[in-house]
């Protein structure tokens, strides 16, 4: 989010400092799956998910290097009647956006995709979803913003953030001091940490899903694949290893920065990744990794103006979905500080709706992780 | 009752096994090959019917009194061959077998891992008939069979000289065996070396039986290239000696070795903390002298520290006799002690070997751009350093392995991230520690997908 709200900020002659306590896109950036999907969003995220997807369209022109994407499709299988009924709701809420998303049947998908187990009842396909390679894009981005004159500082983490009527004036670890005018809250998940220092903070806890890579095997996956239970997502890169995630989610540990797997999940989603793709049954695993990445409760992200301080935004808590949308919130948010606002829709994701009398953790989506929802506090 | 697990049937895990039997407990052991004795007391397929007093030669007797006590092992040990442990959490081992998938909760926890052949790229390397050293000996040991008729022998190593006796008592015509190491280190290092002087006398031995034989011995050389033929099978060997002359020798195959290098992906899932060694230039992890890394750790042989096969020997009876204290049976402490001095005069000698057959640094900064350093990925030297010269690029191995996918490969890392590693250092003007090593993940080797369809019930 740093990175490409830098960079957009630069086209418009703004300038600009990324301030990164470890290293550019090493963290959720990084590690996650690399999906560049839009169907099965939330319905208030498809404008700016289509948005970013124009950006990620253009990555190679934007930013001048490559990071692998790939117009791969995103397809949502369903194992039951109650899923169907996921993938009806997905495809209306697309089509009521402007994303067309096509449904199809046992037969179609047989012929289609015939690699595929026989337990699906039904899919929904998106072409306009793809892929791309999470580990070299945000780098890149960083570069393309240091090439227009954005300051990037690594292994920099900030003490303390003053606010006066000039501004806003930074400590860092490193000595140095910075002021500035805007300030960008995109610590993902150590974001409640700066939101704090303003008298704000977000209902959210670390978690990452357990993934894991095969070896190389001869190419025959095109599309991004997921079951809409979640227990098992994966795709097949050029390379010809198959990259796959699943669920539930594990804890991870912000402070001691770690996201272990326990092996038993790494077990259960290569189970699913069998039973679904019957072909892979002697593939090697050889990689397992999670991540360390920021889930708010409602399962949305917080991308809002400050609720006490001027000239703050928080943009953090994208809850596993966010990699796809950085390009659309870096744009919106370079909207947000040169122009004092913006056309895309952001309400739903403003910081001030935990304070809501009528405000909820989301319950549907406890089988997505494995402690409860409940107890998981900022 | 406690449950000890031992990892590892080599001659640490097998001196552990027997010693916990001794004292009346009942360890499981893991190991993956079918056969126990590890590498240097490999025993051949029965059926073929190997000559093992030839192939062990000196080393025959311990070779027996090694499998006298794995003998021991498979009678009262809950000994499972052919099983891999990928797998560690929170107090509980997975493992992959002919039985299945299992997992198995343990009290203690005895690694003997052993280690592996340590890489280090030189162009053609990768070509057919090109070995490691410790493959050559493998070969020979477990199928009774050579890497080809004429074969030059490279790197630097003790086993070097070792491999190219028993090759050449097999049959083979060795062209050479070329040490990349001068031989005044060797002179250098000699006081350490006369630690354990019955390995130093046997080493001299097999030097002066290669010239015996006639075969040429150089030392201080730097190795250029292995040469090829169009359907790609090595061909020659280019060096330049210590005259500073190119040669060429022809051969069919290459064994190339510069040392050992622990498995220690287990400690690392484990959690242990890892010192850098800087005379082998090695990250090894941090034990007590007895071998305990924790309450319930214990690491012996090779994977542990680079000590040799009578050491691996004296340290799993070490581990198991630490194990059996921490579990409060009585154990006697002047035996500890005294396995204690003996492993340390053992790795003291290693360290010496590490002088007098040197990993070869300074080949790191000179190796050729278009130089394959990860086989399993096809990254070069030269893609390493566009990475690391690149702005918010890597400045640590494991980020390197991120960007450049050196390491991702099916032998995760084992036989690039040391070279990896000193390439990335030199570019950086860094220092090899500040390179760090590769975080440990599950599964320690590939799993296959069905392993999660086979899944035992065992404890």
């Amino acid at each position: 989010m740093g990175c490409w709200t830098a960079f957009f900020l630069r086209r418009r002659g703004h300038s600009v400092t990324v301030i990164e306590k470890g290293h550019i896109g090493a963290q959720a950036s990084g590690v996650n799956y690399g999906n560049l999907r839009i169907q099965g969003r939330y319905p208030g995220q498809l404008p700016l998910a289509l948005r970013a997807q124009d950006q990620w369209d253009r990555f190679d022109e934007l930013i001048g290097e490559d990071c692998e994407i790939t117009p791969t499709g995103h397809l949502y299988l369903a194992h039951n009647d109650k899923q169907l009924a996921k993938l009806g709701k997905y495809a209306h809420e697309a089509h009521t956006n402007g994303l067309k998303v096509d449904l199809l049947d046992p037969p179609d998908i047989a012929k289609k995709w015939p690699w595929l187990g026989s337990d699906i009842l039904g899919a929904s396909f998106s072409t306009r979803d793809g892929c791309a390679n999470p580990r070299l894009s945000t780098p890149a981005v960083a570069r393309a913003a240091a090439n227009l004159g954005a300051d990037i500082l690594e292994q920099t983490r900030v003490l303390s953030i003053d606010k006066n009527r000039s501004g806003f004036t930074l400590t860092t670890d490193r000595g140095m001091t910075i002021s500035c005018k805007h300030l960008v809250n995109a610590a993902g998940a150590w974001a409640n940490d700066i939101a704090a220092m303003f008298g704000e903070a977000a209902p959210m806890f670390a978690a990452g899903p357990p993934q894991f890579v095969t070896e190389p095997l001869p190419f025959f996956i095109v599309p991004s694949v997921q079951s809409v239970d979640g227990l098992v997502i994966f795709r097949q890169v050029a390379r010809g290893n198959v990259v796959v995630a699943g669920y539930p989610r594990g804890p991870s540990d912000a402070v001691l920065n770690r996201a272990p797997v326990p092996p038993a999940k790494t077990l259960s989603t290569m189970h699913r990744l069998g039973e679904v793709v019957p072909a892979l049954a002697n593939a090697h695993v050889i990689r397992v990794w999670s991540g360390i990445e920021g889930y708010v409760h409602d399962m949305l992200p917080v991308i809002s103006r400050s609720e006490t301080t001027d000239h703050l935004i928080h943009a953090f808590g994208f809850c596993g979905h966010g990699f796809q949308l950085s390009p659309g919130v870096g744009l919106v948010l370079s909207e947000l500080i040169v122009d004092g606002a913006t056309a895309t829709p952001l309400e739903d994701f403003s910081i001030s709706r935990f304070s809501a009398p009528d405000w909820e953790g989301s319950a549907d989506h406890q089988s997505e992780f494995d402690t409860p929802l409940t107890t998981q506090t900022a | 009752m406690s449950t000890v697990v031992v990892i590892g049937a080599g001659p640490a895990g097998i001196a552990a096994a027997d010693c916990l039997i001794a004292h009346g407990v009942s360890p499981i052991v893991i190991d993956e090959a079918p056969r126990p004795g590890g590498q240097v007391y490999r025993t051949g397929s029965p059926e073929l019917g190997l000559d093992m007093a030839k192939l062990q030669g000196t080393e025959f007797a311990k070779f027996q009194r090694v499998h006298e006590a794995a003998e021991r092992m498979r009678a009262s040990a809950d000994y499972r061959p052919q099983t891999l442990a990928w797998g560690m959490h929170d107090g509980e081992l997975f493992s992959h077998g002919p039985s299945g998938t299992a997992s198995v909760r343990y009290d203690a926890l005895i690694l003997a891992t052993g280690a592996t052949d340590r890489t280090f790229p030189i162009p053609g390397w990768t070509s057919p008939g090109v070995f490691t050293l410790g493959a050559a000996q493998v070969l020979l040991k477990d199928q009774g069979h050579l890497i080809g008729q004429k074969v030059i022998f490279c790197g630097s190593s003790p086993l070097l000289y070792l491999a190219a006796l028993q090759y050449h008592l097999a049959g083979a015509d060795v062209i050479a065996v070329l040490d990349t190491t001068a031989f005044r280190e060797k002179i250098k290092a000699f006081p350490k070396l006369t630690t354990i002087p019955g390995t130093l006398w046997r080493g001299l031995t097999y030097m002066q039986k290669l010239r015996g034989a006639g075969i040429r011995l150089e030392h201080g050389v730097e190795l250029m290239a292995f040469d090829t033929h169009s359907d790609a099978n090595v061909r020659a060997v280019t060096f330049r000696d210590l005259r500073g002359v190119n040669q060429t020798l022809e051969c069919d195959a290459v064994a190339v070795g510069f040392g050992l290098r622990p498995e220690t992906q287990l400690a690392a899932l484990l959690e242990c903390e890892f010192r850098y060694d800087p005379t082998f230039r090695q990250w090894f992890p941090a034990t007590d002298a007895d071998g305990r890394a924790r309450d319930g750790l214990y690491l012996a042989g090779d994977g542990a520290a680079i000590g040799g096969a009578d050491a691996a020997e004296l340290s799993g009876r070490l581990a198991a006799l630490a194990t059996l204290s921490d579990l409060k049976a009585d154990v006697p402490g002047i035996e500890m002690a005294g396995l204690r001095r003996q492993i340390t005069r053992h790795r003291r000698f290693q360290a010496g070997l590490a002088k007098a057959f040197s990993w070869p640094v300074s080949a790191a900064a000179a190796l050729e751009d278009p130089t394959v350093v990860c086989r399993c990925e096809n990254v070069t030297a030269g893609d390493l350093r566009r990475a690391v010269d690149t702005p918010f690029g890597p400045r640590e191995i494991n980020r390197i392995k991120a960007l450049t996918r050196c390491g991702m490969g099916r032998c995760q890392g084992r036989y690039c991230e040391l070279a990896a590693a000193e390439i990335a250092a030199s570019r950086l003007l860094a220092p090899l520690e500040a390179i760090g090593k590769l975080r440990g993940q599950a599964p320690v080797k590939p799993l296959p997908v069905s392993a999660a369809f086979d899944m035992e019930q065992r404890s």
